[in-house]
């Protein structure tokens, strides 16, 4: 063991004499959570809408303002057919069509139930269901409002969603924690990867392999600067969220670094397997950088893993990324303590010690 | 005291024989050339009596353990150095010498004591603190035979050690093999110039994986009346079916 510490030294002396490093390990925290959170954005603003007016009274013009005045929608067109309105749909002038029936004035105030109809250009799937949904909010409320007006007396069912844990809906309360888990993951991933195949091209593992150094002990002391680097990232990005996104965990934060203690020694370990088992840098890169978009996109980040079919969720199981961006959730938004978080740490604890031995094993100093 | 001893020694990958019927015998103290053309499977053989590379065939004991069973207890007693020049360029003449010190178990005290002596010895003094990616190649090499020595190994493998360098720096590395030998250090050391062969205790010579002399550099002139061991080497070598194009 008095060989690690020697390897140790030198690990970190290597690591911070790159100045690229050094750099990428500051920098990258400070763009990913300063750019990533506005951009990739679930709101939708400025749906282009596009109106056919068949009854033309005011309580269409109350509607339309309404629907106008939410800030979701803009008025791209005004048609007096369907037909019409279908063309400014298919010229891409707009995206949403409302079309109110005749009558619809009289129909609202004698308290007959009325339907508007909504066409939507469904090209961008997301887009049209969000449409859909801030229509069908706005309407509702306009169902309110006219029905509590003196001389509309029917009572309608009103549904009220009411959004618990993330209480205004804010997406980026959504986005934050999950982009630290991608941060730390991909450099994590990235970094350990790179680091025994590049001693394989540069021919001082060779040098390595004669001397008397135990695998585990050569892993090890790749393990815990990585590792380390990790934790410091998963501050910095913590750090961060707070200043620019005034984001604070509303559970404790002991709990995430707790969590994130063994998953970024899995996560560690992941790369430096695929860099025992690589032949050159670039051959380690490209296996990162596939398995880290699947990890990624089935990591529940920009799509829930419940929405998707059974054989994604299956697959999703395997994902160690996906477990940290829940417990980053839970923690961030729930308040969830160490006993919630418990399953996704037995998981990662299986992650952490398949990753390790394989890690370990994939390390020969002899060749047959 | 038989310090390498090797019998019928055999490489195959596939049905490629690099290296047959390797057999030869290395005493204390000696500087043993290994010598041959390039593919002739020089470094093969090395590979496997560093316990780099399991044999396919034959026996083998280096520093008296089993080259197939016992190679992590062959790694604590030998030093090796490659023919790539493979230290750490981002890390310093000392950085490199204290790591490898403490990869083979000496203390951070014995590290310091020991140092000042193999920098002042090897006259290194002025590149001690700087990367060794920014040294000269003839003093990267001396390095590089500093940290494959400073853990008092009883062999040393040199793979082609002086390949790139100049010839004063040559003259300089063969005297520093010369100063290792009397201190007891055995010296394996394969090279493709003639002249260095000259200064071995005995020279093998491996053509198309197999020896096909082994013995002083004078009784190898003599037997193949030759002026030197370039002519030896030519007779010999010429006859090679591999790695001829």
């Amino acid at each position: 063991m008095r060989a690690l510490r020697f390897l140790l030294k030198k690990e970190f002396l290597q690591i911070f004499r790159n100045k690229f490093m050094v750099r990428l390990i500051f920098g990258l925290p400070v763009i990913q959570l300063s750019v990533l959170p506005w951009a990739a954005t679930f709101e939708h603003k400025d749906i282009q809408l596009c109106v056919v007016d068949n009854d033309r009274g005011s309580y269409s013009v109350r509607l339309r303002e309404k629907v106008i005045s939410s800030g979701f929608f803009k008025l791209s067109a005004y048609r007096t057919t369907y037909a019409e309105a279908l063309e400014s749909v298919e010229e891409g002038e707009s995206d949403l069509i409302l079309e109110i029936p005749a009558g619809f004035e009289k129909r609202c105030v004698n308290g007959i139930a009325s339907e508007v109809m909504l066409s939507v250009d469904a090209l961008n799937g997301q887009k049209a269901g969000l449409g859909v949904l801030y229509m069908g909010n706005i309407i509702q409320d306009f169902n309110a409002s006219v029905q509590g007006e003196p001389g509309n007396m029917q009572a309608m069912a009103v549904v009220k969603p009411y959004y618990k844990y993330n209480l205004r809906m804010h997406y980026q309360n959504l986005m934050v924690p999950g982009v630290i888990v991608v941060l730390v993951s991909v450099m994590g991933a990235m970094l350990s990867a790179m680091n025994i195949v590049r001693e394989k091209e540069m021919g001082t593992m060779e040098q390595m392999n004669v001397t008397p150094v135990s695998r585990s002990v050569f892993i090890l002391a790749k393990l815990i600067p990585f590792w380390v680097i990790g934790l410091v990232n998963l501050s910095i990005g913590m750090l961060l969220s707070w200043l620019i996104y005034g984001l604070l965990p509303s559970g404790n934060m002991v709990v995430i670094f707790v969590f994130a203690f063994f998953y970024l020694l899995a996560f560690t370990g992941f790369g430096l397997m695929i860099s025992n088992f690589a032949q050159s840098q670039q051959q380690a890169m490209l296996v990162v950088f596939f398995l880290l978009v699947i990890f990624i996109l089935l990591g529940g980040l920009f799509t829930p893993i419940s929405s998707m079919p059974g054989w994604a969720q299956g697959v999703a199981t395997f994902n160690p990324v996906r477990y940290f961006i829940e417990v980053m959730r839970l923690v961030y938004l729930k308040g969830s303590g160490f006993a919630d978080i418990l399953p996704h740490l037995l998981k990662t604890g299986v992650f952490l010690v398949v990753f390790n031995i394989l890690a370990v094993m994939g390390y020969r100093k002899k060749s047959m | 005291m038989k310090v390498i001893e090797v019998h019928n020694l055999c490489k195959y990958f596939g049905r490629f024989g690099a290296v047959r019927n390797l057999s030869f015998e290395v005493v204390k103290g000696e500087i043993f050339g290994f010598l041959g053309a390039n593919g002739a499977g020089k470094t093969t053989a090395m590979r496997m009596l560093c316990g780099l590379l399991t044999p396919t065939s034959g026996k083998g004991r280096v520093a008296g353990f089993d080259v197939y069973r016992e190679s992590e207890k062959i790694k604590r007693s030998i030093g090796y150095m490659s023919q790539k020049f493979s230290l750490y360029e981002d890390l310093t003449t000392a950085e490199n010498l204290e790591l490898f010190g403490g990869i083979y178990g000496m203390g951070r005290k014995e590290i310091k004591a020991k140092m000042a002596g193999v920098i002042e010895g090897l006259e290194l003094e002025a590149g001690k603190a700087l990367l060794v990616g920014s040294l000269p190649e003839g003093v990267k090499q001396k390095v590089a035979f500093a940290v494959s020595t400073f853990h008092s190994p009883e062999i040393v493998f040199l793979d082609e050690p002086t390949a790139g360098v100049d010839p004063i720096a040559r003259r300089k590395f063969w005297e520093m093999i010369y100063e290792a030998a009397n201190r007891g250090v055995t010296s394996f050391v394969t090279t493709h110039y003639m002249d260095e062969a000259e200064y071995c205790n005995r020279v093998s010579i491996l053509v198309d994986g197999e020896v096909r002399a082994l013995a002083s550099p004078r009784e190898l002139k003599q037997k193949f009346g030759a002026s030197s061991m370039q002519e030896v080497f030519f007779a010999l070598a010429q006859k090679a079916k591999r790695g001829v194009s």
